[in-house]
């Protein structure tokens, strides 16, 4: 190797050393920047320095009020009333910025870019369809724009990628931790019990009940995950919320019903066709608590933490002794930084609880 | 008589899809359910009841007879309204009718009502579209009354589908939006007792004016001049009508949901089969609503696990069986 050549490869090294400096301070002149690999295989440049985040979604909403509430810029939807106590001070009095996921939004992109965020971000679905959507958001914004993974298996990864972007690392090994615990837990003492043992589960939506989600579904995933068998199973296709009739649930005979829906649990046990149903003359009906995030769902994102350990509980009680207020009390000190008193908390728990059946 | 062999035919057709009906559905009913069930009903039954004897009775039969009762409904208001209006492409909805009843469920479930609230205010906001619509054109004198009637149908039935939309935006997307759209797609899955207690009866109330004034409702069809020269009240016999379908329209699509078609569709195989006159015409369709309501609804609940919403059946089938009828290019009409 002669001399020659090796100053020409030095000068071109020097070269492109010159031009990445020049991209980077022209891309982001007031802080360095840095690459992020999000979930779709994308290399998405964000500035060192990340202080004002916008959620795309209402599950993105959520892991970032867990993750980094001080860098939240806004929600997409405003917090309700009586979701408002158990949220911080700070991030619940923020404006409604609207949904910015590329479908179905309600954001004003002037109202979002005069917000001036360094970083938007969705969790949820990163399928090619979102993934383009998230391209263009980007490219018409100008702002870095990282979509991660919301599946439940990946939400231990997925919190660390995001801690690692939003420059909160420690916070998000804190949750990543108690995630996988949580998983651990629960492998740990539901493996065991056999199929034949495992309680089939009915997910009642809406006041008459008869909207549900099919099993493999992301609203119904944390139920089979709980070690419970959903009894809608799927027949074809990707399943999700469907409409089912009253004599197919009684076919199906499931002898636990879980439902969000105030209105359908007020009625379930003095309605005479529910009576057909096992789970209802069972008395095994319990309400899913619904603060500040839905438990179960609504929406599908890391808040369904909690959910977990509560629908194991009410399926294996004799597998999961604790009380259900001490674990949502340490839930919500470590997710959300609140500590809701008893009242509160029974509040939260209403009508919910395993052993706790009212009428 | 041959009209009487076709009414008896078509008599013969309903009870007969009624009985498959009441066979077909994900809970397997034997005989000796069915006997079981039919006992305890007349009080001679003991014991607590079976899951077989609740599916039959509070499942299955109400499902089964509201979906005869909403087919015999949504095609004699469709019957009544084509006659009214002198127009085969006349559907219940023209005035406004299922946009209205729409909008009033959305809101419903906007507001987390219970089931008979959303069901109420359905009925109410369809009827109260109908009546608004009916006072615009009122209000717009010096046209063509038809003319007027039909475009402040279309122009209200816009803005209630305008705000449908807005109340989707707000609406919580886990929880109220796929209520929304299953809602507008029709469905009978939840049919209950109590509701066909309420919806029957405003059905037949719906129904009596139209078969007490079937013969001038006839003459309705030769045209407003014509009918005054015969003798008819034009003036008030139209809005009567109006308010009668109107009545039987939003009664029935406020426990089914919007179900297009079958007010389009069914009135004109009546037509075909016993020929335009009003009073063999309403029994024909109703007769024949009935029935195709049901293999609908049967198909609905047993294509899969899942309900298949009755609209999207009512198109998949109705759409190409119209086009058949359009292609053999008989004129039925007039």
């Amino acid at each position: 190797m002669s001399g020659r050549q090796g100053t020409g490869v030095m000068r071109h090294l020097l070269l492109l050393a010159i031009a990445a400096g020049l991209s980077t301070s022209l891309l982001s002149p007031l802080s360095a920047a840095r690459e992020i690999l999000d979930a779709t295989g994308r290399r998405v440049v964000v500035p060192d320095r990340i202080e004002r985040i916008m959620a795309a979604g209402p599950n993105a909403a959520v892991v970032l009020y867990v993750l980094a509430p001080e860098k939240m810029i806004g929600w997409p939807s405003a917090p309700r009333p009586n979701e408002r106590e158990f949220l911080l001070p700070a991030a619940r009095d923020l404006p409604e910025l609207g949904r910015l996921t590329g479908r179905g939004d309600t954001a004003n992109l002037e109202i979002v870019l005069k917000a001036k965020p360094d970083l938007i971000f969705d969790f949820g679905s990163v399928t090619p369809t979102y993934t383009s959507l998230a391209e263009r958001v980007q490219e018409q914004t100008g702002t870095p724009d990282l979509l991660v993974d919301g599946r439940l298996d990946q939400t231990a990864t997925s919190v660390r990628l995001l801690g690692d972007a939003f420059g909160t690392v420690e916070r998000a090994e804190a949750i990543a931790r108690y995630v996988e615990e949580t998983d651990q837990l629960l492998n740990a003492r539901i493996k065991a019990i056999p199929q034949s043992e495992r309680h089939r589960v009915y997910l009642a939506r809406q006041p008459n009940g008869l909207e549900t989600g099919l099993a493999g579904s992301i609203n119904t995933e944390i139920i089979e995950r709980a070690g419970g068998i959903n009894v809608a199973e799927r027949t074809s296709g990707r399943g999700g919320i469907a409409n089912v009739s009253m004599e197919q649930v009684v076919a199906w005979a499931p002898d636990t019903i879980v439902t969000w829906d105030a209105n359908f649990f007020a009625q379930v046990y003095s309605d005479p066709v529910w009576a057909a149903v096992p789970a209802v003359s069972a008395k095994r009906v319990f309400l899913a608590p619904r603060l500040p995030f839905g438990w179960i769902d609504a929406p599908p994102s890391i808040n369904r933490t909690i959910g977990l350990r509560w629908i194991a509980a009410l399926l294996y009680p004799d597998r999961f002794p604790q009380d259900m207020r001490q674990v949502a009390r340490t839930f919500f000190k470590l997710f959300y930084r609140v500590e809701p008193d008893d009242a509160a908390l029974d509040r939260v728990l209403a009508g919910a609880g395993p052993g706790e059946r009212r009428r | 008589m041959k009209d009487a062999r076709v009414s008896f035919l078509l008599l013969a057709v309903l009870v007969a899809t009624f009985a498959l009906a009441l066979a077909i559905g994900p809970f397997q009913l034997h005989l000796a359910d069915v006997w079981h069930a039919l006992v305890r009903i007349v009080g001679a039954g003991e014991g607590q009841a079976t899951s077989a004897d609740i599916v039959f009775t509070r499942v299955r039969l109400p499902r089964v007879a509201a979906a005869a009762l909403v087919g015999a409904a949504l095609a004699g208001a469709g019957t009544a309204y084509q006659t009214l209006f002198r127009n085969p492409l006349v559907s219940p909805d023209i005035l406004g009718v299922a946009a209205g009843a729409g909008l009033g469920a959305v809101v419903g479930i906007l507001l987390s009502l219970p089931v008979i609230g959303i069901q109420a205010l359905a009925f109410l906001a369809g009827l109260g579209t109908v009546a608004l619509v009916y006072l615009i054109a009122a209000a717009l004198r010096g046209h063509d009354r038809t003319l007027v009637l039909v475009l402040s149908g279309v122009v209200v039935g816009a803005l209630a589908g305008a705000c449908i939309s807005l109340v989707k935006i707000l609406a919580d997307p886990y929880d109220q939006l796929p209520a929304i759209t299953f809602w507008l797609l029709g469905s009978l899955a939840g049919a209950k007792l109590n509701d066909l207690a309420v919806v029957a009866p405003l059905v037949l109330v719906g129904l009596v004016p139209m078969v007490l004034l079937r013969w001038r409702i006839g003459v309705l069809s030769l045209g407003d001049d014509e009918a005054r020269a015969l003798g008819v009240d034009v003036a008030r016999l139209r809005p009567l009508v109006i308010a009668a379908a109107t009545l039987m329209t939003a009664s029935v699509v406020a426990i089914s949901g919007v179900i297009g078609w079958v007010g389009l569709m069914i009135p004109h195989i009546a037509r075909m089969l016993v020929g335009p006159n009003f009073d063999r015409l309403l029994p024909a369709a109703m007769l024949l609503g009935a029935s195709f309501m049901l293999i609908v609804d049967a198909l609905a609940r047993s294509l899969g696990r899942v309900e298949t919403p009755l609209g999207i059946l009512t198109a998949v089938l109705g759409a190409p069986f119209f086009l058949w009828l359009l292609a053999r290019g008989r004129s039925t009409w007039g």
